[in-house]
C-alpha cells in the first residue's frame, strides 16, 4: 500500500484505500505520542512553513506540534498576514519555495487556493482549509476518532447536523464517510444546506430527529453567525430550538452513539451542556487525535512525493 | 479600386449552391454578382469554390479602449475580430471613461476609423457612468452615432430607472441591450449555483438571478413598447420567457454566446479561471434549452461575448480572478462545430444568427447580406479541415480560452471589409 502524492487538498480526491492508509499511519503515530520523549526523526532537516491567511489557534497548534514531534523546523508566517495580502499567492509560494521549504501548510479564504499554490511550488502543500471547500486534516482526525470508537465505517450511520454551507470540514467528512461505506444523513436549516446536497449521496432531513434516528455517530458543525449573511438564519436561539443536540434528541440515536464537534464550541448552542459533559461527547478524543493525523500527513508526503521524493 | 472575387460559393437564396459566382466590388460596395463576370482592370482573386458569407457582426463585445488599453485596444481587438470573421463589432460602454456622452462616442468612432481594420459601432450607456442611478444623455449619444444602449455587464437595479430608460429611448427607437442579473441573488457568487459549485466550495449565482430580471425587463418592455434585447442568455428559463414574449408579439430579441451552448459549469472543475464568465456557465439542461432556442428561432443572434482581461487577473484564486473570455477568434469555429457539424442548424441559419439578425436589430442596413448595393463586408471560409484552438496565437491581447486544445472545424480564410482584405 502506498499513497503517491505531493500534496493534500481534500478528501474529494482521495480513494477509500488512501483514507484507510492515512488512518492506519496515524494510529502508528499515536505510538510516538504516547512515549515520554515525543521526538521522532522522520522530518529531520526539513522545514515546515505555516502560511495562514485566516486566524486559527487550534489548527495551527496541531500542525506545529506534529511537525516538531517529527523533528522539522517550523516557521509561522501568520503574523505577516498584512504583507501577504499585497503579494499574489503564487509569488508568496515562490518566495517560500526558494528559501527551501519542504512543506507549506496553507489556510486561505478562497476555495482552491491550496491547489493553485501547489501548481507553482516544489514544496508539498497541505490544505488546512480553503474557503468553503475542504479541510482534510480536521476531517481525517474525525474519521480516526470514529474508527477508534466504532471499529469500521461499513454500515455505520452518521448524522451531520448544522451549517453545511459554510463548514468545510462537514463537506470533507461527507466525501470521506460516503467513500468508506457509511450511511450519511444530514440535517440543518434549509438555507444552510449545500445547494445540490442530495447529489452527494446523503439523505437530507429537515427534521433533525429523523437524521439522528438510529445514528451511531453525530457530527455537529460550528454555527458562526458573525461569518454569515444575516439572511440565512434568524438567530442562534432559533437554531438551538430546532437543531441542538441534547439528551432529548439523543434518545432517537443508538444507545452508544457518539457526539462530535470540530471546535471551538459554543456551549448550549450546537450541543447542550449536559451532552458536552457526558461520556458520549468525545471532543477530547478528537483533539488528542489531531496531532497524530497531521503527523501521518507529513510522514506520507515526505515518503512519497514532492521535494522529498 | 475594383476587385472581383472569382468562383465563390454562395449558400443563401436566390443563389444556387450548385453554381459558382463572381462578386464584383467597387468603391467598397458589392457592385455586381453573377457568373463569369469580366471587368476591365479589376484585380481578381480566385476563391476556387470556397464559401463566401456576409461578414459576422458581433453584438456583444468589449474593446477596452479607452481606459483599459493594457487589456485590449482598438487595433488588437479589430485584428482579433477580423481573424474571427467579424467585419463589424460593437463596443460595450464600460470603458473608462464610460460611453455616457458624445465626446467618448466621437473618440471611439474617429479612433476606429483611423486604426481599426473592421467597423466598430459603439453602444451608449443607459445610466450615467453605468451606475444605475441617473439616466444618461441618450439623445446626444444617438446623434453622435451609437447603435444601441446598454449598461455593459452592470445591471440597473431600479425598476423605475429601467422603465424610464425604456420610455425615453422610444423617441430614438434604439435597441436596449440588458445584462440581466439580480444582484441580491447572485451576491458573492462566482459560478453557477449547484452541485459543481458545492463540490468546489465556490459560492453560486443561481439561474433565478438572471431569470428574475429577464422577466422584469420583458414586463417593462411590454408596458413601454421599447425594443428590448436580452444579452448573453445562459439559462433554459430565459429562453422560455423570450419564446413566450415573442409569441405574444413583443419586440423582444435575444442573443447567446458560444460558451453558453458549448460548455457547462463542469469546465470550471480544477478552478479553471478561463471558464469564469458572467453570467456563469450553466448545466447540460440549460445547454439543451439554448440549442433548442437556436434551432427554433427564439434566439436571434450569437454574439462572441468577447470580454478580455489580463492574464494576471486570471492567474488568481478562482474567487478573486476576473470574469472574462477571449472569444472573437473562437466564436465561429465553435459555433460551426457545435451547431452546423452536429446538424442542429444549417450554415445558412448560422449566418442569420451571426450576421443578418444582428444587422437587423442594430439597423445596419448596409450589412448582413450579400446583395448588390450592400457593403462589401465578406468572409471566405473553409469548412473541411480541422484545426486546434491555440490561444497563444490569438491576435487579441487576451491569449487564453476555455476552448484551448479543442479540435474544431470552420476556418476563416479571408476577411474583407469594405472591399479590402484585412485578414
Amino acid at each position: 500500500m502506498a499513497l503517491h502524492r505531493k500534496d493534500f487538498f481534500g478528501l474529494r480526491d482521495l480513494t477509500a484505500d488512501d483514507i484507510r492508509y492515512i488512518l492506519s499511519t496515524a494510529e502508528t503515530m499515536k505510538y510516538i505520542l504516547n512515549q515520554k520523549n515525543k521526538k521522532a526523526p522522520h522530518l529531520q532537516g526539513k522545514s515546515v512553513i505555516i502560511l495562514f491567511y485566516e486566524q486559527s489557534a487550534r489548527a495551527k497548534l496541531s500542525y506545529e506540534l506534529a511537525a516538531q514531534h517529527l523533528s522539522a523546523n517550523v516557521v509561522d508566517m501568520t503574523n505577516s498576514a498584512h504583507s501577504m495580502e499585497r503579494e499574489s499567492l503564487q509569488d508568496m509560494g515562490q518566495l517560500v519555495d526558494q528559501m527551501g521549504a519542504d512543506f507549506i501548510i496553507l489556510r486561505h479564504p478562497m476555495a482552491g487556493a491550496a491547489r493553485l499554490l501547489a501548481e507553482c511550488v516544489e514544496a508539498s502543500v497541505i490544505n488546512a482549509g480553503d474557503g468553503y471547500n475542504e479541510n482534510p486534516g480536521q476531517s481525517l482526525l474525525d474519521l480516526l476518532t470514529i474508527k477508534e470508537r466504532k471499529g469500521s465505517f461499513e454500515g455505520l450511520k452518521v448524522a451531520i447536523i448544522g451549517d453545511l454551507l459554510h463548514s468545510r470540514v462537514a463537506k470533507s467528512n461527507i466525501w470521506g464517510l460516503t467513500k468508506l461505506g457509511a450511511e450519511v444523513c444530514v440535517s440543518g436549516p434549509p438555507t444552510l444546506l449545500l445547494p445540490g446536497i442530495e447529489k452527494f449521496g446523503v439523505q437530507v432531513h429537515y427534521d433533525v430527529r429523523e437524521a439522528v434516528n438510529q445514528a451511531d455517530v453525530i457530527l455537529t458543525t460550528r454555527m458562526r453567525m458573525e461569518a454569515q449573511d444575516k439572511t440565512f438564519l434568524p438567530s442562534l436561539d432559533e437554531y438551538k430550538r430546532f437543531f441542538r443536540i441534547d439528551h432529548n434528541l439523543l434518545r432517537y440515536a443508538k444507545e452508544d452513539a457518539i457526539v462530535m464537534h470540530p471546535g471551538p464550541i459554543q456551549r448550549g448552542i450546537e450541543i447542550s451542556d449536559g451532552v458536552i459533559d457526558s461520556p458520549q461527547c468525545i471532543i477530547n478524543d478528537q483533539i488528542a487525535n489531531s496531532v497524530a493525523v497531521r503527523m501521518a500527513m507529513f510522514y506520507i508526503l515526505s515518503q512519497m512525493g514532492g521535494a522529498l521524493a | 479600386m475594383k476587385t472581383i472575387l472569382k468562383n465563390c460559393k454562395l449558400i443563401t437564396p436566390p443563389y444556387s449552391e450548385e453554381k459558382l459566382y463572381d462578386i464584383f466590388i467597387e468603391g467598397g460596395l458589392i457592385a455586381d454578382i453573377g457568373e463569369n463576370l469580366h471587368v476591365e482592370d479589376a484585380r481578381e482573386l480566385d476563391l476556387d469554390g470556397h464559401v463566401v458569407l456576409p461578414g459576422f457582426i458581433d453584438m456583444h463585445c468589449n474593446i477596452c479602449e479607452p481606459g483599459f488599453e493594457n487589456i485590449e485596444d482598438i487595433s488588437t481587438v479589430s485584428r482579433s475580430a477580423a481573424r474571427g470573421g467579424f467585419t463589424s463589432i460593437t463596443c460595450e460602454p464600460n470603458t473608462k471613461p464610460v460611453i455616457d456622452n458624445k465626446t467618448v462616442v466621437e473618440y471611439i468612432i474617429s479612433k476606429s476609423k483611423a486604426q481599426a481594420s473592421v467597423n466598430i459601432y459603439p453602444y451608449g450607456s443607459m445610466s450615467m457612468g453605468c451606475q444605475g442611478t441617473a439616466i444618461a444623455e441618450i439623445g446626444e449619444m444617438y446623434e453622435a452615432g451609437v447603435v444601441a444602449i446598454s449598461d455593459g455587464d452592470e445591471f440597473i437595479d431600479s425598476a423605475a430607472l429601467m422603465r424610464n430608460v425604456m420610455r425615453y429611448s422610444r423617441m430614438f427607437d434604439l435597441p436596449i441591450m440588458t445584462h440581466c442579473e439580480d444582484r441580491s441573488l447572485s451576491g458573492k457568487g462566482v459560478m453557477n449555483e449547484g452541485y459543481t459549485a458545492s463540490c468546489l466550495g465556490l459560492s453560486g449565482m443561481p439561474r433565478e438571478a438572471e431569470e428574475l430580471q429577464v422577466a422584469r425587463n420583458i414586463l417593462l418592455a411590454e408596458i413601454t413598447g421599447a425594443r428590448l434585447h436580452i444579452a448573453h442568455v445562459s439559462t433554459g428559463g430565459s429562453v422560455r420567457m423570450v419564446r413566450d414574449a415573442k409569441k405574444r408579439g413583443l419586440q423582444v430579441t435575444c442573443e447567446t454566446c458560444p460558451h453558453y451552448f458549448a460548455l457547462t459549469e463542469e469546465a470550471v472543475e480544477d478552478y479553471n479561471t478561463f471558464a469564469k464568465v458572467n453570467p456563469p456557465l450553466r448545466t447540460q439542461e440549460d445547454v439543451e434549452a439554448i440549442l433548442e432556442g437556436i434551432a427554433d428561432g427564439t434566439i436571434d443572434a450569437i454574439a462572441s461575448g468577447h470580454s478580455p482581461t489580463s492574464r494576471t487577473d486570471k492567474d488568481k484564486e478562482f474567487g478573486n480572478a476576473a470574469y472574462g473570455i477571449s472569444a472573437l477568434e473562437t466564436a465561429f469555429p465553435i459555433s460551426f462545430t457545435k451547431l452546423v457539424e452536429t446538424g442542429i442548424i444549417s450554415l445558412a441559419r448560422l449566418v442569420e444568427l451571426m450576421s443578418k439578425k444582428p444587422a437587423e436589430i442594430l439597423k445596419l442596413e448596409q450589412k448582413g447580406e450579400i446583395a448588390v448595393g450592400k457593403d462589401a463586408d465578406l468572409i471566405v471560409i473553409e469548412t473541411k479541415g480541422t484545426q486546434i484552438i491555440e490561444p497563444e496565437l490569438f491576435a487579441s491581447k487576451a491569449k487564453f480560452s476555455p476552448f484551448a486544445g479543442q479540435e474544431v472545424k470552420g476556418r476563416v480564410v479571408y476577411t474583407i471589409v469594405g472591399g479590402k482584405i484585412v485578414s
